[in-house]
């Protein structure tokens, strides 16, 4: 199937700004191709993502959200890991609350320059939000 | 809210718009609510649209800006500059990264990129809407720079910091300071030797009192960030004391029995486990090499500088600013390729150097002498299936300039030069003039039918189909071969690990931008310079190590930084005060407050880092982060998320 006709499910990306950020931007400047429907929202830390905005991007139709977390690269400090873990495992209590799939939530720690992990990870994860889908 | 706001989509000369139709984002988010201008641009970076934008902000009396086009990593802070002297406070542009993360990465999609473009532009209106004047953060930036590497680069670097004023600490994993230059003897780029100019800079690099120079010396761990970098260091003995006998000292080397193929003489000739580099070598103290040595004591009886016991130092730094000077390393041919270690008289550029360097009168290479010298050119360079694709630059100026000098040096010298097109650029041109006029005979072949080296009764024959005779087949009988290898990135490289710095698809050190920030990389306060970044001859290390350096100064120079404006706010009414907060602030920034009515959490702004882990552990949402607010946010997700 030609590229602009395969279709795609539609991802929301947290980032951060100094971490996952430029791996991202690596990953164009490498041309490493990922499903153009991966979107993406910068932020400073990935400890600091709010389970309500996560829940409003499913809301408003997003297939999947994945945090391109921090890992222990985090400027802010090694607590960065076990508090965006801690997010995820409230935010996949209330998706279920909410009758929402928790797989379709993902978190992984990408590095500045984890540009083919970054990529593998959008592909895979596409792959399993096309194939759970209902569409 | 902001309700006049102007949008203007590059199209970075085709970078975006070759896959981006950005025609059709500005006409999809001209509509969009608040929006009164929207443009496209060939080059939105350019001086003309600069000027453009400030006059458009203060004609139209914009109260938002986007600009979409690369990497904010890249440009975020030109256009904020522009809002500024248009009169409109930074923090009221939002940049939109329709480059890197769209055109580039979709570019095997040009109908799912522009769509993509659509969503991320409009998404950045939707943040633009909720912007507000900010004033910037100020902290305090340590006055110190620590420079990895002290070769050429690594030590101009570091007098150019300590003729600023700026103290310095210079970081070399080796005993001896000069790097890959002193191991040169004439150079294409100056009328010094290498080994002059690293004395000549040696000599000027202990004048200064802001210089610390460390040997022997790797950073094992570090933490902090700009203007606030903490860097242990581990330093090696030499196991020789200062106070050593030079007589005697040769005495011990004369004794050890451990004979090691010499590294700096790229293994053409052998030293000792207690040695030296040359004689001229920087600091002027031999070392014992530690991992080869076998403790037999035979040194002990003659030297008594030796030492065996000395241990290792660590040493706990303070930096504002980190420079990499880390260099690379000679590609190594794999074993047969031009004959490379299976037959005996074909050595790499890098060994020819040291060889022709190490022998006065006669040039001899395993015990005979050379007359007829073949250099193939391009050998781990512009490879067409290998890894490394890109050209060198250096070896070509620097394989003429040799066989120049081996001509001059010794008599009777024939050079065969079997290349894929000689690129002497620039004044260099004149070191190819002087080959061709010395008698030099060139041949010149294609990536597909490279030369052939083999070995036939006791004979080195070098066959080319030589492209500039119409193919006609040739071959010499070469006394010497010697392959033109190129620059690759260091293979130990633990130290790129340590501090994440990205590297580009030649593996070497990316800078943000080769034009617009060459010396600068993602992390910030990170700066490189010389052949870490990409080969370099020694000139362009030169220049890219003052520029390294006349950055990093200015992360320092003022003694502090601006930093982003962003913290956490509490929303005072919402607040019940659990204390949640403040158990997960990693820099003790919240505290709780009581008014006589209720308890609440209060910021400290001067402590808070807005990283934002406050946020989702707060059971009533009172808190939201500058620029992040749910408004910022969930206004993004919706333009995101828009058919």
């Amino acid at each position: 199937m030609a590229e602009g006709t395969r279709k795609h499910a539609k991802i929301l990306v947290f980032s951060t700004e100094k971490i996952s950020d430029p791996a991202i931007d690596m990953a164009g400047l490498l041309k490493l191709h990922y499903p153009p429907k991966v979107l993406t929202i910068s932020i400073p830390c990935s400890s600091g993502i709010k389970p309500r905005w996560i829940l409003h991007a499913f809301r408003k139709g997003f297939d999947g959200v994945f945090i391109a977390a921090d890992g222990s690269d985090c400027p802010y400090g090694e607590s960065c890991t076990e508090k965006t873990g801690k997010l995820v495992n409230t935010t996949h209590d209330l998706m279920k609350e909410n009758n929402i799939e928790p797989a379709r939530l993902r978190m992984a720690a990408i590095c500045s320059v984890c540009s083919e992990s970054f990529v593998k990870q959008m592909k895979s994860f596409n792959e399993y939000l096309l194939l759970h889908s209902n569409n | 809210m902001n309700n006049n706001i102007g949008v203007y989509i590059c199209h970075c000369g085709g970078n975006i718009s070759d896959y981006v139709d950005v025609e059709k984002v500005k006409q999809a988010i001209a509509t969009e609510e608040g929006v009164t201008l929207a443009k496209t641009t060939i080059f939105a970076c350019a001086d003309s649209n600069q000027k453009e934008m400030v006059e458009d902000i203060r004609q139209q009396h914009l109260n938002g800006v986007v600009v979409a086009s690369c990497s904010p990593k890249l440009h975020q802070i030109t256009f904020r500059a522009v809002t500024e002297r248009a009169g409109l406070n930074k923090y009221n542009y939002v940049h939109a990264n329709i480059r890197e993360q769209v055109s580039w990465a979709h570019s095997d999609n040009k109908p799912g990129a522009t769509e993509k473009a659509i969503h991320i532009v409009k998404a950045a209106i939707a943040k633009v809407r909720y912007a507000k004047s900010l004033d910037p953060i100020i902290i305090q930036s340590q006055k110190a720079v620590a420079i990895i590497g002290a070769g050429i680069a690594g030590m101009k670097a570091a007098i150019q910091l300590a003729n600023m004023g700026c103290p310095v600490y210079l970081i070399e994993r080796e005993y001896f300071v000069g790097g890959r230059v002193a191991q040169w003897d004439s150079l294409s780029t100056s009328s010094e030797t290498g080994k002059q100019i690293i004395t000549r800079l040696y000599q000027e690099l202990i004048k200064h009192n802001t210089i610390t120079l460390f040997t022997g010396a790797e950073i094992s761990s570090y933490s902090g960030s700009i203007g606030d970098f903490h860097l242990k260091v581990n330093i090696k003995p030499r196991y020789i004391n200062q106070q050593c006998n030079e007589g005697g000292l040769q005495k011990a080397i004369d004794v050890c029995p451990v004979i090691l193929p010499d590294e700096f003489n790229f293994n053409i000739t052998n030293r000792k486990a207690i040695y030296h580099n040359f004689p001229s070598e920087y600091p002027q103290l031999p070392v014992v090499d530690m991992v080869h040595c076998n403790r037999c004591g035979e040194c002990l009886k003659i030297c008594g500088a030796i030492d065996l016991d000395q241990k290792d130092e660590l040493l706990d730094i303070h930096v504002g600013s980190i420079l990499m000077a880390t260099g690379f390393d000679p590609y190594t041919p794999i074993d047969g390729e031009f004959g490379y270690n299976q037959i005996n008289n074909v050595i790499t550029l890098p060994q020819f150097q040291r060889l022709i360097n190490l022998n006065e009168k006669k040039l001899i290479f395993n015990e005979k002498e050379i007359r007829h010298i073949a250099y193939i050119y391009c050998v781990g360079s512009r490879q067409p299936e290998g890894e490394n694709k890109y050209c060198s630059r250096y070896c070509c100026t620097t394989t003429i300039h040799i066989a120049n000098v081996t001509r001059r040096k010794f008599k009777e010298i024939n050079n065969y030069h079997f290349t894929r097109g000689v690129r002497t650029y620039g004044k260099q041109e004149t070191l190819y003039r002087e080959s061709l006029a010395n008698g030099d005979v060139f041949l010149q072949s294609y990536e597909d039918d490279l030369p052939v080296v083999t070995s036939e009764d006791g004979k080195t024959i070098v066959k080319i189909n030589d492209i500039l005779t119409m193919k006609k087949s040739m071959e010499i009988e070469a006394d010497l071969v010697v392959l033109v290898t190129g620059m690759v990135p260091r293979a130990e490289n633990s130290i790129g690990a340590l501090f994440k710095l990205p590297k580009g698809r030649d593996k070497f050190f990316n800078e943000i931008h080769m034009k617009l920030r060459p010396v600068e990389t993602v992390i910030d306060g990170i700066t490189i310079s010389g052949a870490c970044q990409g080969p370099k001859n020694v000139t362009e290390a030169i220049n890219s190590a003052l520029s390294a350096a006349t950055k990093s100064f200015s992360y320092v120079s003022k003694g502090e930084l601006e930093l982003e404006p962003i913290i956490a706010r509490i929303e005072k009414d919402a607040c019940t005060w659990c204390g949640a907060c403040a158990n997960v602030c990693p820099y003790d920034a919240i505290r709780i407050e009581n008014d006589g009515q209720k308890e609440y959490a209060v910021i400290n702004n001067a402590v808070c880092k807005g990283c934002g882990m406050c946020l989702p552990v707060c059971p009533t949402d009172a808190i939201d982060l500058t620029a992040y607010s749910n408004s910022e946010i969930e206004s993004m997700i919706d333009a995101l998320a828009q058919d």
